[in-house]
């Protein structure tokens, strides 16, 4: 048998090739054939079986198997009782687990009746300002035994603290709330660009929510270190990886610089991907994630808790890879990506709809998305097996050149002192900006192609019903937020505000006078103009 | 380019402003999160011609009109207003009779929205 090289030189190259760039999505070359001669490393060090380091087949030993990823929907929009239905909408559609989308004010830390929140209330997600519609939202929803995550950053430690208490008030301990709180600020100034104030003390207040998490909650997970907002922003396949690890990383050191045992918390760091359309290159962005954070976290931190080790992932299918143009054939490509989500070992899965470039998903259209996932889990037959692309020359050297790669980018994060350094001189702001702008470039000369966009549009769109949101939502929700704020003791509210103020000097752990404030019915604006007086105002600097 | 309001999307905006840039054009990009007010004051003190707004947030009935009246207020009602998002068509046409002189929406191409400014945008005496 020849070598591939030979191959290539007297076989392949006798015929021709079509006149396109062979590159995935990321712009990688990709060869037109993978050999054994491609993949290095032995099974146990590199690969390993399911559920054991460095955990690039499964980080369970039974995946799929023994149980289904969770299916878990992103949903919100409105006020608190509108999402209230579509989340049991969802339940009775066979989701097993939560999501929630907030509005913009809920996730800059502004009430619904504050000037800035005019126009936006209840548009992007939900609106919640305090306690009171945490209650509604989970209106017949047993806390204790649906598993919710919310997707909230700079205004977290404000709605994990409603969260829990609303919990505690319908008789769920703090120790029984299963969930996760996105709560991942490095990506913020990053990518998705929801701050309060600058980096350091944002990372300050994500640390006091693992530390608390970790000794009154250790059923929650206090970070979702995420990769789909840098994905989402611009950034390639790569970039996503490198960048994300390297945000775990910083949230990990600085948990261990404050005197937490790396294992104690760890375990419940959670991470959240984004699902593009490349097929292999998705499948081996995962596998390469879960071997990297795997021997980071033993080689780097010491950890001696296999679950330290592990990697669980929520994803969901990219936003941005939606078409407004023929939208139908959005619902192609998220089974597509979704497919690549489970063949890459994901934890928990959002599938998104097809109309959601035009407005939030309508009920028809989230049930296809949900459908989705219901078909890939029960037609395919993917699930009988683990990993079952383990092996593929193809897939194993893509996943070591993502590695590779992805690591000579932490290695120069390393060297700039860390990711909280790397941000505040702008490196992966950058990074992020040059690959959106290549790609945007890519697709307008066609090296790119979209269908429906750059190639196969048709001259008249065919018009598909949308969501609307009703804009009297918004009036009626300031009309709330003011009579709660007439009826609640002040004085009491006036105590516990002052109290987290003087932990925010203090450097005591927020979370308790937080979880007080928030009995005496403090909003998320009043928590948030808090961090605004103690740690200032961060300003957007708007490189281009 | 402007980023009205609490909407953080930013990749569409930026990228708009660098490739007006390269198509020779003096941009100003305000950054995030900013009130109409603060968009207005600033398109005034820059003398500029033209103000584009990107809005992804679903504010945009609110925030573009709002943007009009306060520059119109300060005399600077030629400036031609324009932008794009995730703006529903229904609601684009309706922008257009409030003063919104074009809006732009996903599969947009840079090279088609250089094209419309240099050629629907005249310099203000």
């Amino acid at each position: 048998m020849s070598t591939k090289q030979e191959w290539l030189e007297k076989v392949y190259n006798r015929g021709k090739e079509r006149p396109v760039r062979f590159s995935t999505l990321s712009d990688m070359e990709v060869e037109p054939l993978y050999t054994p001669e491609d993949v290095t490393g032995d099974y146990d060090s590199a690969l390993g079986h399911p559920g054991e380091y460095p955990y690039t087949r499964g980080v369970y030993e039974s995946m799929y198997r023994g149980r289904l990823w969770t299916m878990r929907q992103f949903a919100g929009f409105g006020l608190a009782e509108d999402t209230n239905e579509r989340f049991r909408f969802l339940l009775a559609q066979g989701q097993d687990g939560l999501s929630t989308a907030f509005d913009m004010p809920t996730l800059m830390g502004y009430d619904a009746d504050h000037e800035r929140s005019m126009g936006e209330v209840g548009r992007e997600g939900v609106n919640v300002t305090s306690i009171h519609d945490v209650a509604r939202l989970f209106d017949r929803i047993p806390m204790g035994k649906v598993s919710t995550s919310m997707t909230v950053n700079c205004s977290a430690s404000a709605l994990l603290a409603m969260y829990l208490v609303q919990a505690e008030r319908t008789g769920v301990p703090w120790d029984q709330v299963s969930g996760t709180i996105q709560n991942d600020m490095l990506k913020e100034f990053t990518a998705q660009k929801e701050w309060i104030c600058p980096p350091a003390p944002s990372l300050r207040i994500v640390t006091d929510m693992v530390e608390f998490c970790a000794k009154k909650a250790p059923r929650f997970h206090p970070v979702s270190i995420s990769g789909y907002h840098i994905r989402e922003a611009g950034s390639n396949a790569v970039q996503e990886l490198a960048f994300t690890i390297a945000d775990g990383l910083c949230y990990v050191q600085d948990a261990v610089d404050r005197g937490i045992d790396v294992d104690d918390f760890a375990p419940r760091l959670s991470f959240f991907w984004d699902l593009h359309s490349d097929f292999l290159e998705e499948i081996a962005k995962l596998r390469a994630g879960r071997r990297m954070w795997a021997r980071y976290l033993k080689e780097r931190f010491g950890a001696k808790n296999p679950r330290s080790m592990m990697l669980r992932t929520h994803a969901q299918t990219a936003g941005v890879s939606l078409t407004a143009q023929q939208p139908m054939n959005n619902i192609v490509r998220v089974a597509i990506q979704a497919l690549a989500g489970v063949l890459g070992g994901v934890q928990s899965l959002h599938t998104n709809s097809m109309d959601e470039t035009l407005a939030l998903p309508t009920e028809q259209s989230v049930m296809v998305a949900l459908r989705t996932q219901q078909i890939i889990a029960e037609e395919t037959g993917i699930t009988n097996t683990i990993d079952p692309l383990g092996g593929s020359y193809a897939v194993e050297a893509l996943t070591d050149r993502m590695e590779r790669e992805a690591t000579d980018y932490i290695n120069k994060i390393d060297e700039m002192g860390g990711m909280l350094k790397a941000i505040e001189v702008g490196y992966p702001q950058r990074e992020i900006a040059e690959s959106a702008f290549l790609y945007q470039r890519q697709l307008e000369q066609g090296i790119k192609t979209v269908v429906g966009v750059n190639k196969y549009s048709i001259p008249e769109e065919i018009p598909i019903d949308v969501l609307k949101i009703d804009p009297a939502m918004e009036e009626r929700q300031i009309q709330r937020v003011r009579k709660m704020k007439r009826e609640r003791n002040s004085s009491a509210l006036k105590e516990a505000l002052k109290r987290v103020a003087e932990a925010c000097r203090s450097g005591e752990n927020l979370m308790e006078p937080i979880c007080e404030a928030v009995r005496r019915d403090a909003t998320v604006g009043e928590i948030s103009d808090i961090y605004r007086a103690e740690f200032g105002v961060y300003k957007d600097p708007g490189w281009i | 380019m402007a980023k009205p309001g609490l909407d953080g999307h930013d990749r569409g905006a930026k990228i708009i402003a660098r490739a007006l840039r390269d198509g020779g054009f003096e941009v100003i990009y305000t950054g995030l999160h900013q009130t109409p007010e603060m968009i207005a004051e600033a398109a005034v003190q820059e003398d500029v011609d033209a103000v584009g707004l990107s809005i992804l947030s679903g504010a945009h009935m609110t925030l573009f009109p709002e943007v009009i009246r306060l520059l119109t207020e300060r005399g600077a009602g030629d400036v031609a207003v324009f932008g794009g998002g995730i703006i529903p068509d229904e609601d684009s046409k309706k922008l257009k009779t409030l003063g919104v002189r074009q809006v732009f929406t996903p599969g947009a191409s840079t090279e088609d929205i250089v094209k419309w400014v240099r050629e629907n945008v005249q310099p203000r005496d």
